[in-house]
């Protein structure tokens, strides 16, 4: 079972490694820019990493409240959410969903909200298994001209 | 959404069977808890016996038990033993004239939406109690 805790500075090598395995980009600058803004930052800004019991990192979760975003009253968003694919099905990705969560709470909020890409059919999968369902808002894009 | 009616009772069938996989339902007990016709359901369980999803066994007393992974099933799976596969329909007059191009794509991307959000919807998230 993993230890969800607040992410530190010292994190940031095994955050950014998880997080290039993953993607497959190398975004070593925009962690750290990360951590600095959300981990022991002002309360609404949350960073929380799960560590197996030999102290790896299992994964991360970001989040923020944010109130009025979009016309929507306060919520709590989350930004990113990684869990290491050799951990997955052990429970880190719902632990760290479920301690955001809380700390949502703490902060007074009582909707969570995220944004999905609809192709990604995991982290869909993974966020409706938490329970989430579609929000109020359709997101819209377009490219320009 | 409008499903047909054998995609609604393949989703309603798979979701009762699999809300206890040990447990054997006939398509008349399946069919008595739907109001539904039995002779229907039993076409509509065929399809979903060759899919892998329920195992039937033989003669009238012969029941089904659900035999997939809840985990890894999901609405999408079974929508998409009975719907045509997006893109796969025929083309309907005027398609292909300018408005209908317009229309075309706006009915695709509610499509989009529609299937990204079946496919990722489990068997066992729905069958969880809701909080």
């Amino acid at each position: 079972m993993a230890t969800i805790r607040s992410a530190e500075p010292a994190d940031l090598p095994a955050i950014t490694n998880l997080d290039h395995r993953l993607t497959g980009a190398a975004k070593a600058a925009y962690w750290q820019g990360m951590l600095e803004r959300y981990a022991g930052g002002p309360a609404d800004r949350l960073f929380l990493v799960a560590e197996t019991p030999r102290g790896v990192l299992a994964g991360f979760i970001v989040g923020e409240v944010r109130a009025w975003e979009f016309g929507q009253p306060a919520a709590g968003w989350v930004f990113a959410i990684q869990v290491d694919p050799k951990l997955r099905l052990k429970g880190a990705g719902s632990a760290l969903f479920s301690a955001l969560c809380a700390r949502f709470k703490e902060r007074g909020v009582s909707r969570v909200r995220t944004l999905v890409d609809r192709k990604d059919h995991l982290i869909l999968s993974f966020f409706r298994a938490q329970g989430m369902v579609a929000g109020p808002s359709l997101q819209l894009d377009m490219d320009l001209p | 959404m409008k499903l047909q009616t054998a995609t609604r009772l393949g989703l309603y069938a798979v979701l009762e069977l699999a809300r206890d996989p040990e447990r054997t339902l006939s398509a008349a007990d399946l069919a008595g808890r739907f109001g539904v016709s039995s002779h229907h359901l039993a076409k509509v369980l065929r399809t979903l016996a060759t899919a892998g999803l329920v195992r039937g066994g033989r003669g009238a007393a012969g029941g089904y038990r659900f035999t997939g992974n809840r985990r890894r099933v999901t609405l999408m799976d079974i929508v998409a033993l009975f719907e045509p596969a997006p893109g796969q329909r025929a083309e309907e007059p005027g398609e292909d004239t300018a408005v209908g191009t317009a229309l075309q794509r706006v009915l695709a991307e509610i499509d989009e939406i529609a299937e990204a959000t079946l496919r990722s919807i489990s068997l066992e998230t729905m069958l969880r109690p809701r909080r």
